[in-house]
């Protein structure tokens, strides 16, 4: 038998015959997405190094430089390769330090909206009966209020009993909460439904004949088989918290114009468009469409390799 | 001439593990009206080599070499719409699962109408008269009822004889029934094995029976092929195979039923696997598995390790196995030297 | 249907084989198992003549069956898919528990018993499954898989302890202990199958319940696996309840053997006396359908018709529609489990009344 003779092979040596590694080395615009991605990544979260100012400090913020032009039109400082929004703050600096925001805020929903999401999914899955009635109906109650509404909601509550400074203070949070909340059913249904159809298995059957209780099931047993549909639907959520957060920024409702996100960069240049400064809201949205489209590239590839029935496109 | 004539077939696939040899140097013929049986253990080769007599292979595989020759006509030249043309009317195909063929939107009638009228020119009502007639003969009760019922409204052993109707539909030549009753019941299968051998006797239809279950094929076919990991490794009449198998794989086989043994004592089991067709061992793929590849003296016979055996004839039976080759040897020289 | 459903007489408790003093390990008594196939409350709501009435529909799996299983044998429970054999191991083990009837275990009444209670049980019993490819849980080792059970039922042991059992009982089943490290989908079918065998051997269980153990693999390793099962209970001194559709299995494997059509067990017997001298008529016809090297044109029994579904029980005998011998008396009453003279139980009327 060939088993005998092969030693066991390691994690390393398992990922590099797998599948996903296959297809990977294969898939051009996988590989392309998957490095636009990881440079945005880097480049945000390593804003302070690499911003030659710091937008939140006011004291580097002259007004009198404020809508000068990127550096490939006349009348550009050298200063300000991307050129300066309105209130005088380095386009390329904001832009990366937005980005940091926008990811903050995207990351940290899909990690609420997973840790809800999968709880309620596995439990609603496995228990099924009235447990999933319920939350699944809650889920339902979630679906029908939008994202805004949530965001409204929550934004009228905190500002009315704790004040609106307390709300830009803790904008990030609040709207990582919002987010959050509103879109946590999109998970609880995809592992619902993977939790279904593994729960009939006969390794589930192994465990319950073997006496393990019942949340040690749920988690040791049925949730590592859940992974791959949860793996492709955070991809797809974490593009969709980012463009709501740009929504709810574009409108207002997210993030102050002092801390600002990417959204918030659009809304805050939007303004300006009419004067011919059109790249204070133009570039930021362009790294907006090249951020989410590299994530919905990595998102569909993964689908392809990992589960192309569970997610319902 | 033979009806069908499969000349040293070789189908492969392109995985991404480098091309992998799903079968090699098939080689059988089938008469007007013969039923021949294909042995084999999953991962053996045997449907690929059902799906390759009609050329649906689909990608990553293809057919790397070899002739299939129906009615004189060599298959593997074909286009795609000649290949149509015998597909279905001269050459049918009867599945494990009825749902593979089966349209479930579509009634019984419809389908079995649309069938004919894809390959003759006749009239919807002709077309009715000749599917209701096929499902008398498969003994439906009430077949009238039959055509306007839907798939999912019929029993498996129901669905499985309208396959048969479906199969007979146009007179074909040959039809090629891939496990026909693995999913069924073995009340239900013994009826529907002894229907559809009734059915190729009276009219006259040549059947190629996949299957694992060695009873079945020694009750319904004449001839038999025993297929191990790609290769054909014995072939004959399946008497003859059944009462005297030559090769250690079969002989392992059919020692291995329950029924070969005392009850209560150890079955005589063949040890290990069929290895995956991507690590093939070496030389006679059975060697890994096989009890004689040491020689009478205890020697071991090295070709069994390093050459993949050709056939020999033993018998009505031709076989791919070095310890038979020898022994015939032997036997050829003791006639010889008196 | 529902009305039928209770003229099942009681087991017949009473007539036991010779070796009935001794207390049966497991007894299943009077078991019956219907699921609803109607869906939640307000789906059962239909209107029917100007009403809003409650409609309910079930599956009856098994229908009142009762069998007693003597320490050290092997009892074959065979019959055809949808006959309720798989729902009678599975009520068995606790996964599915019954409408109605009782299971007592070693004297002892297991069917209404909480997990946490079953827990001690869950020691003695253990259960082989049909897939190999689902039984084994993909994302974990066969370490983790082969440890799991011992450190559930023996929370005092200690590391040492628990790789030299895995060790010991993955080299009983033929598995090399070096493999350990390895995944379940790295493994072929026989050998998945034979770990699922180590994890239910794992804890040293007195029973085993085997659910279609060899059906979903091939020829060549069914040997392996019956010869394996076969080794083990020698050794360990197992009870086996063996589900399977195969006769020719159950003919080498089987001490006993109970026929089952419809959720209802229509004889028993031991295996010698089922298969020389089968009694029941759908016996009759289950041996005479098993494709046989020997004879060249198969002499089988025709049934005329199909399986009725379980959802609408047939009135009387529930094999009567297919039956040959079927009269009157075997529409309309339902046949109880009677002693032959060698034994055998036999539920059918044509035999009692010596029509056959």
């Amino acid at each position: 038998m060939s088993l005998s003779t092969t030693p066991t092979p390691t994690r390393w040596e398992r990922f590099r015959d797998s599948y996903v590694w296959y297809s990977f080395k294969r898939d051009r615009t996988a590989q392309l997405c998957l490095a636009v991605f990881l440079c945005l990544v880097v480049a945000a979260f390593c804003a302070p190094l690499l911003a030659p100012t710091d937008p939140y400090d006011l004291r580097q913020i002259d007004i009198l430089d404020s809508e000068l032009p990127p550096f490939w039109i006349d009348g550009a400082d050298e200063r300000y390769t991307l050129g300066t929004d309105a209130q005088g703050r380095d386009l390329w600096s904001i832009i990366l330090y937005g980005t940091r925001v926008s990811l903050l805020i995207g990351f940290g929903a899909v990690i609420l909206q997973a840790l809800l999401g999968v709880t309620f999914g596995l439990m609603a899955g496995y228990l099924g009966g009235r447990v999933d009635a319920f939350l699944m109906r809650l889920a339902d109650i979630q679906l029908s209020f939008s994202t805004l509404m949530v965001a409204i909601v929550v934004g009228a509550v905190v500002k009315a009993t704790l004040g609106s400074s307390f709300y830009s203070q803790y904008a990030v949070l609040m709207l990582v909460l919002i987010i959050g909340l509103a879109e946590w059913p999109q998970y609880a249904r995809t592992v619902r439904a993977s939790v279904l159809a593994e729960k009939n298995k006969e390794y589930v059957d192994a465990a319950r004949v073997m006496g393990l209780r019942s949340r040690r099931i749920m988690f040791r047993h049925v949730l590592p088989n859940t992974l791959s549909p949860i793996f492709v639907i955070s991809t797809v959520q974490i593009a969709n918290a980012i463009i709501s957060e740009a929504a709810l920024s574009f409108l207002g409702l997210g993030m102050p114009e002092t801390h600002p996100s990417l959204g918030s960069l659009i809304k805050a240049g939007f303004d300006y468009i009419q004067s011919g400064s059109w790249w204070i809201t133009l570039i930021p949205g362009a790294v907006l469409v090249v951020l989410v489209l590299s994530i919905n590239l990595l998102g569909d590839w993964l689908r392809d390799v990992m589960n192309p029935r569970l997610y319902k496109g | 001439m033979a009806l069908l004539e499969v000349n040293q077939l070789d189908v492969r696939f392109a995985l991404r593990q480098g091309e992998v040899r799903a079968l090699r140097d098939v080689t059988f013929s089938l008469e007007r009206g013969e039923r021949l049986g294909i042995v084999g253990e999953s991962g053996a080769g045997k449907s690929v080599a059902a799906f390759s007599l009609l050329n649906l292979i689909s990608k990553p595989g293809f057919i790397a070499g070899g002739d299939i020759i129906f009615d004189g006509q060599p298959l593997t030249q074909m286009t795609e719409r000649e290949l149509r043309k015998i597909r279905g009317n001269r050459i049918s195909m009867i599945f494990q699962d009825p749902m593979m063929t089966l349209n479930p939107v579509l009634s019984i009638g419809d389908q079995m109408v649309e069938c004919l009228k894809a390959h003759r020119r006749i009239s919807t009502r002709e077309a009715r008269a000749i599917a209701l007639d096929r499902l008398r003969q498969v003994q439906i009760p009430s077949p009238e009822k039959r055509l306007d019922q839907y798939p999912h409204e019929l029993s498996g052993g129901m669905r499985q004889r309208i396959i048969i109707a479906i199969a007979l539909l146009l007179d074909p030549d040959i039809i090629i029934a891939d496990e026909p009753t693995t999913a069924l019941d073995v009340t239900i299968q013994a009826e529907i094995m002894a229907l559809l051998l009734a059915l190729c006797e009276s009219h006259d239809v040549a059947l190629i029976l996949i299957t694992h279950d060695l009873g079945v094929v020694s009750q319904v076919t004449q001839r038999m092929l025993v297929m191990y990991a790609g290769r054909v490794i014995e072939q004959g009449p399946t008497r003859e195979i059944i009462n005297d198998p030559q090769h250690p794989y079969t002989q392992g086989l059919l020692n291995a039923l329950p029924q070969m043994a005392t009850p209560g004592e150890k079955l005589n089991q063949i040890r290990g696997s069929m290895p995956s067709l991507t690590h093939l061992p070496s030389g006679c793929a059975f060697h890994p598995r096989c009890d004689f590849i040491n020689r009478a003296d205890g020697a071991p016979r090295s070709a069994c390790i390093k050459q993949v055996p050709g056939f020999v004839t033993s018998g009505h039976c031709r076989v791919a196995c070095h310890m038979v080759a020898e022994m015939l040897e032997e036997r050829r020289l003791k006639e010889e030297t008196p | 249907m529902s009305a039928q459903a209770n003229t099942h007489a009681a087991p017949t408790t009473a007539v036991q084989d010779s070796e009935a003093s001794a207390q049966p390990l497991l007894q299943i008594r009077n078991l019956r198992k219907r699921f609803s196939l109607s869906g939640d409350f307000l789906d059962q709501l239909r209107f029917k003549g100007g009403k809003l009435v409650r409609h309910q529909e079930y599956v009856h799996a098994i229908n009142g069956v009762s069998l007693d299983i003597q320490r050290g044998e092997a009892l074959c429970v065979v019959g055809e898919s949808g006959c309720g054999k798989s729902t009678v191991a599975r009520t068995v083990m606790g996964l599915i528990a019954p409408s109605s009837g009782e299971i007592h275990y070693d004297g002892a009444r297991i069917d209404q018993l909480n997990s946490r209670q079953l827990l001690p049980y869950r020691k003695r019993m253990q259960m082989i499954f049909q897939n190999p490819y689902a039984s084994l849980n993909p994302r974990m080792t066969i370490q983790q898989t082969l440890e799991e059970p011992l450190r559930l039922h023996h929370p005092g042991w200690n590391r040492q302890q628990v790789t030299d059992k895995v060790k010991e009982v993955m080299h009983s089943v033929g598995i090399n202990p070096d493999w350990g490290k390895r995944f379940g989908h790295e493994f072929s079918g026989g050998q998945r199958q034979r770990i699922a065998i180590a994890r239910a051997l794992a804890v040293d269980p007195e029973f085993i319940v085997a659910d279609e153990p060899i059906s979903a693999l091939d020829v060549s390793i069914q040997a392996q696996v019956l010869n394996l099962l076969m080794e083990a209970q020698q050794q360990r001194h197992l009870t086996y309840l063996f589900i399977t559709h195969d006769l020719a299995v159950v003919e080498h494997f089987g001490t006993r053997v109970a026929v089952m059509y419809l959720g209802t067990v229509c004889e028993i017997a031991t295996t010698a006396t089922l298969f020389a001298q089968p009694r029941h008529p759908y016996t009759q016809a289950l041996l005479s359908s098993i494709p046989r090297l020997d004879d060249d044109r198969p002499q089988h029994i025709r049934l005329s018709g199909e399986v009725p579904t379980p959802v609408d029980l047939p009135s009387g005998c529930v094999f009567h529609g297919r039956c040959p011998y079927a009269n009157e008396r075997c529409k309309q009453e339902i046949p109880v489990l009677q002693a032959q003279g060698d034994g055998t139980q036999v539920a059918c009327h044509a035999v009692e009344e010596g029509r056959l």
